[in-house]
């Protein structure tokens, strides 16, 4: 654990860097000339090892989580979609004018079913980085999405999904080619997709951009995703004129998985590997699948299409908190 | 020419410059113009040197929108609670309501245009920014359904920073329903026109407010995604002037019409017009 470590990360990292120095080869031939075995040593390390990883990473703060949620070696969409489906074959283009290589997407098999995947992908070097805008789509990457998800209409393949983005890109080719217009678009149209929809937020759920792939029948949130309708930083500025207090405005915000399971956003939390899905990319990527494949089960079972719509609708519908006074309660505040 | 004591100030004299004294004059917010209070609100509050278009409350639209009398609010009893124990949210919105005299940041209701019948609802930018929390995407929706039940056309003047990040993500789900029951209207074919006004930006601009049938807009309004104080820390390219207004979106095909404040009646009692009371297969 040398190089990027969060503070939360700290304690584990102590115990990490003890354990490699042990199992090093100079400490065991020292170990070795001097007849002392160091396995109980390590192992004991490793046990404290597990019970500091276990405390951290239960107890992440809302900030912590974040800062997890955007960690550099966080599994993206295509390390999912490689793990989770076979033969995926990746389509480009909106149509209109260009490929936006912040989302990708293209058929593929889950288990054994043909499927349309779209996902936003960040980028792992400065390169790939730059070349997918960090993950933050244009109105072609929304729009490439929405051609994709018509594409699984057509042909009948139920629609996955895969949000992970800090939010749509807010530069001027932004604004001149519409990305309000695109993702307001999609919001309605996947609202009346003639097909299911699974939507899993793997990393950040950041605002709009999020929401632009966001709309579905089943929503998950992977245990340290978050989902926010303003970055910590954005809302900080807001409410304090100081980014610095990010941490504070991560809490207020209340963008953790289960503070969106509580208030009905999404519908179930995917348990991360401990310490965090990087550390453990195959054991989430099969969590995933075996919730993507219970989730069809049950939108398969559904009568008809027009059920799945309303049924998505009604979801929509339900979605706020509000006082509903009643008549007698009301006062002459009618304007 | 001008002296001090001849402007009228409110009493307790904390208003920022760009709120209109209840007094003879006052001054255009872009070309510093002084005005009559009388000509400004006989000219709706466009200035009438530089024609600059100042916010209205949503009352004052209502008034030069709907026939005289005919406006009837629809879901007023609905109205915010604090569910994410937001900081200093409880306050903030006591304050917008105090200020406005408004039970949310938008009204809604059915009115006349030229004795067509309508659905309306009109953002207040004086009600916390005229920000989509809970409550106004919940009275968008009913406003939305509303019009689908009687089968009437649905106008929406929006004015707006975006979505309410007091109530965080639940504010963020207000695009996804709106939008979802804008979609209602159009499988429906209910008309659906909406009228962007000075500010639109963020998670409505990227909502229900792109998705009118017809998209009309005021001239100067501040349109677009994130907003021109974001868009400035586009450092390294040159933003044309009207970076984010109405005009830029125009000129990019984002909206129908560009027309002035007292041109818009006229305009929608037109569409109704042309599109048949807004309504096909009409009962
Ligand atoms: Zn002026």
């Amino acid at each position: 654990m040398i190089g990027d470590v969060f503070d939360f990360e700290k304690p584990i990292a102590e115990v990490e860097t003890l354990i490699q120095e042990l199992k090093s080869p100079q400490r065991r031939e020292e170990a070795l000339r001097e007849g002392i075995d160091l396995s109980a040593k390590i192992a004991e390390l490793e046990e404290e090892l597990h019970r500091v990883m276990v405390r951290v990473y239960k107890n992440l703060s809302p900030w912590e989580k974040t800062q997890l949620a955007r960690h550099k070696d966080r599994p993206y969409s295509l390390d999912y979609i490689r793990l989770i489906f076979d033969d995926f074959f990746e389509l480009n283009g909106d149509r209109l004018a260009a490929n936006d290589e912040a989302i990708v997407g293209g058929p593929a098999i889950l288990e054994s079913r043909p499927v349309m995947v779209i996902g936003q992908q960040k980028g792992r070097d400065i390169k790939e980085r730059q070349r997918r805008n960090f993950g933050s789509a244009h109105a072609e990457g929304f729009r490439k999405a929405l051609r994709l998800a018509r594409m699984a209409e057509r042909f009948h393949m139920p629609l996955i999904t895969m949000v992970d983005t800090a939010g749509a890109a807010a530069d001027l080719h932004a604004e001149e080619l519409g990305v309000s217009e695109a993702i307001a678009h999609n919001l309605r149209e996947f609202s009346l997709l003639k097909t299911p929809i699974i939507v899993t937020i793997i990393g950040e759920g950041g605002s709009g951009g999020a929401l632009g792939l966001a709309i579905g029948d089943h929503v998950s949130m992977l245990e340290h995703s978050i989902y926010s309708v303003i970055s910590p930083e954005g809302c900080a500025a807001i409410l304090w004129h100081d980014k610095s207090r990010a941490s504070d405005a991560a809490k207020s915000l209340c963008l953790t998985a289960s503070n969106a399971l509580s208030i009905g956003v999404i519908d179930n939390i995917l348990p991360e590997p401990l310490g965090g899905a990087h550390r453990d990319p195959v054991t989430m990527a099969e969590t995933i699948k075996t919730s993507l494949l219970s989730s069809l089960n049950k939108l398969d079972s559904l009568p008809s299409v027009d059920i799945l719509i309303e049924t998505r609708y009604q979801r929509l519908r339900r979605m706020g908190e509000y006082v509903e006074r009643t008549p007698s309660e009301e006062d002459s505040n009618d304007g | 020419m001008v002296r001090s004591g001849w402007f009228s100030r409110k009493p307790n004299g904390n208003k920022s410059s760009t709120d209109i004294p209840a007094g003879i004059v006052t001054k255009c917010q872009r070309c510093n113009e002084i005005l009559f209070v009388r000509d400004f609100e006989r000219n709706s509050k466009v200035c009438t040197k530089c024609g600059f278009h100042h916010k209205l409350s949503a009352y004052e639209r209502l008034e030069i929108t709907v026939d005289e009398g005919s406006f009837q609010p629809l879901n007023e009893h609905i109205i915010s609670r604090d569910p994410l124990n937001f900081i200093e949210y409880p306050a903030k919105l006591e304050k917008a309501q105090t200020n406005t005299k408004l039970t949310e940041a938008i009204v809604t209701g059915t009115a006349f245009i030229d004795n067509k019948p309508v659905v309306i609802g009109v953002s207040d930018f004086g009600y916390m920014g005229g920000s989509m929390g809970s409550v106004v995407g919940e009275r968008i929706s009913r406003a939305m359904e509303y019009g689908l039940a009687h089968r009437l056309p649905v106008i929406l003047f929006t004015a707006s920073g975006g979505a309410r990040m007091q109530e965080g993500l639940l504010s963020l789900m207000q695009m996804a329903k709106t939008s979802a029951s804008a979609g209602k209207l159009r499988n429906e074919g209910i008309l659906y026109v909406c009228v962007l006004t000075d500010p639109t930006t963020g998670g409505v601009y990227a909502s229900y407010a792109c998705l009118g049938d017809v998209i009309l807009a005021e001239p100067g309004a501040v349109v677009g995604f994130a907003g021109r104080r974001v868009g400035n820390q586009d450092t390294g390219v040159n933003l044309p002037d009207n970076f984010q207004t109405s005009e830029f979106q125009a000129e990019h095909g984002m909206v129908d019409r560009i027309l002035q404040r007292k041109e818009i009646r006229p305009a929608l009692a037109l569409l109704l017009k042309l599109f048949d009371g807004g309504r096909h297969n009409d009962r």
